[in-house]
């Protein structure tokens, strides 16, 4: 399959799960909203360029928004984790070249610890931004704090989980293939 | 110019990072203005559309709640049928004289629309339901909405066949109800922390309160017909440095599986508009 068309599933893919599986659960404490469909962003190929990896972050951030009514809510917080992207995979790729080698970020290409770092940076960035937009216009600091740790907790989990259960093999690539 | 094309060049990522996070915030910020320009109306179809689909499914699992839901609605407009009641002295007949039956319409105030509802969430700190009925069959902006057991909320944008609803479990959502025995008004808010709780705030500490009483839309309700339960009461909140009451109050609707919902047109709106702003322009 294409990277194109793998990724224009995933959009749909993640997109509904977030709405009608995710947002649809009863949530346990008003400071747990479980997400996932950032995660959609950071498996993007990393031979895209900045400006389409951003383009498409705020496109699929605007969809969501759609969904929940909330426009610019979740797209705002997309396109900085898509800004950023590429800096964190500059610092953190541990093999020389391993981003020409290897399609996307995962466990195999970047190794288990600048993977995890990788996720945990966007993660509390993404949630951080988020819920300081949702603070902004109420809610205290408690809420601001115990939101972004509460939530990017949760996210993790459910980021673990997906990356066990839908195990990407990435192919290693030679010029010469 | 020439530097400046330079600097643009060499800079253009992080230009459109800032574009994009500006019209992102932008749409944030004024919501309320941009959605009734820009392409909205086609989003909300769409989103109508497969929402929908999904609901097709949900639905079916929640056909019992529902069901008892309007069954119960049922027995209770069954027991305001003027039949069930009679009148202690046989001598007296009550006539009602004040409305003429055959040209009843003439006379109402509210119309109700039922309306399915295909969407629904609770877990944000504003919530959205969708229905589905829209611009062409009658709904329109500002409308109130109650459902089987109590008041749900307020339409908020309509596309051409489905509405958005803002729930009372909204931060923004505000409406004016008053204790079901004694009258004293309040103002009904969400403090986004439970979906099963609301909280009434304004009732002076002289109204007596009792766990389980009933609290009732207003009068004074711009988008309710008054006596619609709101929620009963479940808990106050003591704050010594105020001469009011904060009331938790249970939400009468269970927002988890609201199904049906009724759509309130005030046929006399329009008329009490123009009244208001009147009265605006006369002071200005």
């Amino acid at each position: 399959m294409s990277s194109l068309l793998k990724n224009i599933i995933r959009f749909a893919l993640f997109i509904l799960v977030q709405v009608f599986i995710l947002h649809k659960i009863p949530s346990l404490h008003r400071f747990i909203t479980p997400y996932l469909y950032f995660l959609y962003i950071l498996w993007l190929p990393f031979r895209m360029s900045r400006f389409s990896l951003m383009l498409v972050s705020f496109l699929f951030g605007l969809t969501l928004d759609y969904f929940l009514h909330y426009p610019g809510l979740h797209a705002a917080p997309c396109v900085l984790i898509a800004y950023v992207r590429p800096f964190l995979i500059n610092i953190l790729i541990s093999q020389e070249g391993a981003d020409q080698n290897y399609a996307s970020p995962s466990i195999v290409s970047m190794g288990w610890a600048p993977y995890a770092t990788y996720v945990v940076v966007l993660t509390l960035l993404h949630h951080g931004y988020l819920v300081f937009l949702e603070w902004m216009q109420f809610g205290s600091f408690l809420y601001f704090i115990g939101k972004v740790v509460a939530t990017t907790g949760v996210s993790l989990i459910l980021i673990l989980v997906t990356e066990l259960l839908f195990f990407r093999k990435e192919k290693f690539r030679t010029n010469t293939a | 110019m020439r530097n400046v094309f330079l600097f643009i060049r060499r800079y253009f990522n992080f230009l459109f990072f800032l574009v994009l996070q500006i019209l992102a915030l932008t749409f944030l910020f004024r919501y309320n203005k941009f959605h009734e320009a820009a392409f909205n109306g086609v989003a909300g179809e769409v989103v109508g559309k497969i929402n929908e689909k999904y609901s097709n499914v949900e639905y079916y699992f929640k056909l019992k709640k529902t069901n008892e839901a309007l069954v119960n609605e049922n027995i209770h407009l069954r027991s305001l049928l003027k039949s069930n009641y009679e009148a202690s002295d046989t001598t007296q007949k009550i006539v009602v004289d004040s409305i003429r039956i055959d040209s009843i319409l003439k006379f109402q105030r509210y119309l109700y629309y039922d309306a399915r509802v295909v969407g629904s969430f609770v877990s944000a700190q504003t919530n959205y339901l969708d229905i589905h009925r829209g611009v062409n069959q009658g709904i329109r902006k500002d409308m109130g909405v109650v459902g089987p057991q109590g008041i749900v909320g307020r339409v908020v944008e309509a596309s051409d066949n489905y509405a958005v609803i803002m729930s009372v479990l909204s931060r923004q959502f505000k409406v004016k109800a008053k204790l079901k025995k004694t009258g004293e008004n309040g103002t009904i808010e969400w403090d986004g922390v439970s979906p099963l709780y609301i909280q009434m705030r304004d009732i002076p500490k002289s109204a007596p309160i009792k766990k389980g009483d009933s609290v009732l839309t207003s009068e004074l309700s711009s988008i309710y017909p008054p006596n619609i339960l709101v929620g009963t009461i479940d808990g106050l909140v003591i704050d010594n440095s105020s001469n009011f009451y904060t009331i938790r109050l249970k939400t009468a609707t269970n927002f988890l599986n609201v199904q049906y919902v009724y759509v309130i047109d005030d046929l006399q709106k329009a008329e009490r508009i123009k009244l208001e702003e009147s009265i605006k322009k006369e002071h200005e």
